[in-house]
C-alpha cells in the first residue's frame, strides 16, 4: 500500500549499528553494522568503544539501508530513534544522528523507547498486533513481562530482573565453560548436544514465598552462581567438566523460568497473546518450549525471526510507522537520549 | 556561499551561519549555549534557529565546519555526527577543523551582526568588521602583539586540551592532552606569554600565565575561516574524524571469580 508511512528506523543503544526501513507493516531494508568483535576480548560491551564504532559507522549504515530498500530520505514520512534505554554515549549518537537527518530534510522525529520496538518488531512479520498482548523481552540488556494494551501509547510493565538480565547470565557462563562472548549462540549449540536434566540448577523466583512479592520477576545471579559452583566442584575433584550438559540443563533452567512466568502472566489476565523479542529470544530452546507449553493453554506465540529479535533498526522503524499510523505526535528537536527511559514511556 | 559552522567540543554548544565569499568570511547567524550536559538537546534546534534567523533553508547550505575537538568525547561526537548526516541528506561537503585553533585568534575589533541581519548583497563582511580570513593568514597580525598563544580547554580529570600557536596564529605544538602543569612546562620552553581559553581560566593558576577573557570557546568565525580556502576552491569534503587524543576506558574482563570458599 503506497499510502502506508514510509518511516526509517535508528537504532544505536548498545553495540549495534542499526538502519531500517519499512512501509506500514512491510519491512523495506534493514541494515546492520556491529562492533560486537571489538567487545569480544572484555567479555562484555565497553560503551565507549561502542560509541566511536556508531559513530563511524551511522552514514555507512544508512547509505546501505536506503539502497536496500530504493527510496531517498526526501521520500520518508518520519525518522524514529531509540532515544532509550540503553548506554548513554551510544544512545546519543543515534540521536544526533536522527535529529541532523531531520532538520536537513525537513522531517518529523520521534524518539522511541527501545523496549516496545522489539515488540513491535512482530508487526513486520506477523501483521499487526493483537491488544491486548503480553511480551516477554529477554537479551544481554534487559529482561522484562509486560501487558500490552495499546502500543502507540503506553505498555504495563509487570516484571522484570531484579539482578542480572537473561543474555547477561548467558555470557557468564559461556564464560565460565570457556566458549567466546556473546555466550548465547555458544551454550544453544553445545546444548543441543547435552543432556537438559541431567543437573538440577535452580529456577530463581519460582518457589511459593518468592511469588507473593515477585509473581513476574526473574532473578539469574542465583542460577549463575549455582553453576559456577557445580563446575568448580568438578574441576577441584580432578573431573572433567561435561560442558554441553551444564550449557543444556542451565538453558534449561532460564527456559523454564521465561516461559512459565510468561504463560502464568497470558492466564492470570486471560490474554491469548504471547509475543517473544529481544536477542535471546533467539534462543532454539527458548521458542520451542515457549511453542509446546504454550499450545496447552490455547496462547498463541509470536516470534519474529532471529535476525529481527537482536537489535536493529527495522524494529525502531516499526514502532515508528505504528506511531504515525495511530496519529501520535512528533518528539521535539530537543529530544533527549535517555538511558533509564521507563517502559510505560513509548516515544517522547 | 551559506556554510554552517558546529562545534561541540567543550560546554558551549555552537551552531552558527557565515557567509563565505571571495575575499571573507562574514558571521550571519550564531546561537550558543554553555551547558555541558545537554549538547545533544541543544545543537539541533539551535541549527533550526539559525536557518531561521535568516530565512534560510537546508537546501540553502553550501557546505558545513565542524570542530574535530578535541574535547570530552561524548558531546564532541554531537557535533560531529550532526555535521556528517546532515552532510549526508544535503550531498554537500563537510570539513573538519581542530576545535584548538577556532580558539587562537583574538575576537573581531567590531561587534558581530546582529542575528537576522544579514549583510548586504554583494558586501563579504559587515563594515568594520575585519575579515577572519585576514586575520588569520597576515603575518604578525592582531595576535601577534602578544606572541606566542597557548590554548587550553578544560578535559576533566584534572587535565587539559592544549595547543600552541605562534604570533602568525600557526599551530607550533599540539594538539595534546595533558596535566595542566605539563602544558605550563612546554609553554615556558616555547616563550609563551599569553594563554585563552575555558581551561586556562580554571588552571590559570598552574599556568602562571596571562589569560585572555575572550574567547573562553572555539569561535565560529573564526572555525569558518580555517576552512574558507577549501571551501572557496570546492575541494572535496572529508570524513569527520575525531581529535579524541585519549583511547577509550576499555577493563579487559577479568578471569572467573571462584565461587567456593
Ligand atoms: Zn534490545
Amino acid at each position: 500500500m503506497a499510502d502506508e508511512p514510509l518511516v526509517l528506523g535508528i537504532e544505536t543503544s548498545c553495540d549495534e549499528t542499526g538502519v531500517g526501513i519499512v512501509r506500514g507493516h512491510t519491512l523495506l531494508a534493514d541494515a546492520l553494522a556491529s562492533s560486537v568483535e571489538e567487545h569480544a576480548r572484555f567479555g562484555g560491551v565497553v560503551p565507549e568503544v561502542a560509541s566511536r564504532a556508531h559513530l563511524e559507522a551511522i552514514v555507512p549504515t544508512m547509505d546501505r539501508a536506503l539502497r536496500e530498500a530504493g527510496v531517498t530520505i526526501a521520500d520518508v514520512d518520519a525518522i524514529a530513534v531509540t532515544s532509550g534505554p540503553g548506554l548513554a554515549g551510544a544512545l546519543l549518537v543515534g540521536v544526533a544522528a536522527a535529529k541532523g537527518y531531520a532538520v536537513a530534510a525537513e522531517k518529523p522525529v520521534y524518539g522511541v523507547n527501545h523496549l516496545a520496538a522489539h515488540v513491535a518488531v512482530d508487526t513486520l512479520e506477523h501483521g499487526p498486533l493483537p491488544e491486548p498482548a503480553i511480551a516477554l523481552l529477554v537479551s544481554g540488556g534487559h529482561s522484562s513481562l509486560l501487558r500490552v494494551d495499546d502500543l502507540a501509547r503506553g505498555v504495563v510493565p509487570l516484571g522484570a530482573t531484579i539482578d542480572d538480565a537473561a543474555g547477561e547470565a548467558f555470557d557468564k557462563v559461556a564464560r565460565l565453560l570457556g566458549l567466546p562472548f556473546p555466550g548465547g549462540p555458544y551454550i544453544d549449540r553445545e546444548a543441543r548436544a547435552g543432556d537438559p536434566v541431567s543437573i538440577a540448577f535452580p529456577r530463581g523466583l519460582t518457589a511459593a514465598k518468592d511469588l507473593a512479592a515477585h509473581r513476574y520477576d526473574f532473578s539469574f545471579s542465583g542460577l549463575k552462581t549455582a553453576v559456577a559452583r557445580w563446575v568448580e566442584a568438578r574441576q577441584r575433584a580432578g573431573e572433567p567438566v561435561p560442558v554441553a550438559d551444564v550449557a543444556a540443563s542451565f538453558q534449561e533452567a532460564v527456559c523454564d523460568v521465561l516461559v512459565g512466568k510468561a504463560l502464568d502472566a497470558c492466564r492470570s489476565s486471560g490474554i491469548d497473546t504471547l509475543v517473544i523479542g529481544g536477542g535471546v529470544a533467539a534462543n532454539s530452546r527458548l521458542r520451542a518450549m515457549a511453542e509446546q507449553r504454550a499450545e496447552k493453554h490455547g496462547v498463541r506465540v509470536r516470534t519474529p525471526r532471529p535476525k529481527l529479535c537482536t537489535d536493529n533498526g527495522a524494529m525502531v522503524a516499526a514502532l515508528g510507522s505504528h506511531l504515525v499510523a495511530a496519529g501520535v505526535a512528533p518528539s521535539r528537536l530537543d529530544l533527549p537520549a535517555d538511558s533509564a527511559m521507563p517502559l510505560t514511556v513509548v516515544s517522547v | 556561499m551559506l556554510v554552517l559552522v558546529v562545534d561541540s567540543s567543550t560546554p558551549a554548544v555552537t551552531a552558527a551561519l557565515v557567509d563565505v565569499s571571495a575575499d571573507g568570511v562574514a558571521l550571519r547567524a550564531s546561537r550558543c549555549t554553555v551547558d555541558a550536559r545537554a549538547h545533544g538537546e541543544l545543537l539541533a534546534p539551535q541549527v533550526d534557529a539559525v536557518l531561521a534567523d535568516v530565512g534560510a533553508r537546508p537546501a540553502d547550505l553550501a557546505a558545513i565546519v565542524t570542530g574535530l575537538g578535541p574535547g570530552p568525547f561524548t558531546g564532541l561526537r554531537v557535533g560531529l555526527v550532526t555535521a556528517a548526516t546532515m552532510g549526508q541528506v544535503l550531498g554537500i561537503p563537510t570539513y573538519g577543523v581542530c576545535s584548538l585553533d577556532g580558539l587562537a585568534q583574538p575576537p573581531a575589533a567590531g561587534q558581530p551582526p546582529a542575528a537576522g541581519q544579514p549583510p548586504a548583497a554583494g558586501q563579504p563582511s559587515v563594515a568594520g568588521q575585519p575579515s577572519v580570513a585576514g586575520r588569520l593568514s597576515a603575518p604578525g597580525g592582531p595576535s601577534g602583539e602578544d606572541g606566542t598563544v597557548l590554548v587550553a580547554s578544560d578535559a576533566r580529570r584534572r587535565e587539559v586540551y592544549w595547543a600552541v600557536y605562534d604570533g602568525a596564529g600557526r599551530r607550533v605544538a599540539g594538539p595534546d592532552v595533558t596535566a595542566p602543569a605539563v602544558a605550563a612546562e612546554r609553554a615556558r620552553d616555547l616563550a609563551v606569554t599569553v594563554a585563552v581559553g575555558d581551561g586556562a581560566h580554571r588552571y590559570a593558576d598552574v599556568l602562571g600565565l596571562p589569560v585572555r577573557d575572550e574567547p573562553r570557546y572555539p569561535d565560529p568565525l573564526a572555525l569558518a575561516g580555517l576552512a574558507a580556502a577549501r571551501i572557496r576552491a570546492g575541494e572535496p569534503g572529508e570524513p569527520l574524524t575525531p581529535l579524541y587524543l585519549r583511547r577509550p576506558d576499555a577493563v579487559a574482563a577479568t578471569g572467573h571469580k571462584p565461587v567456593l570458599r
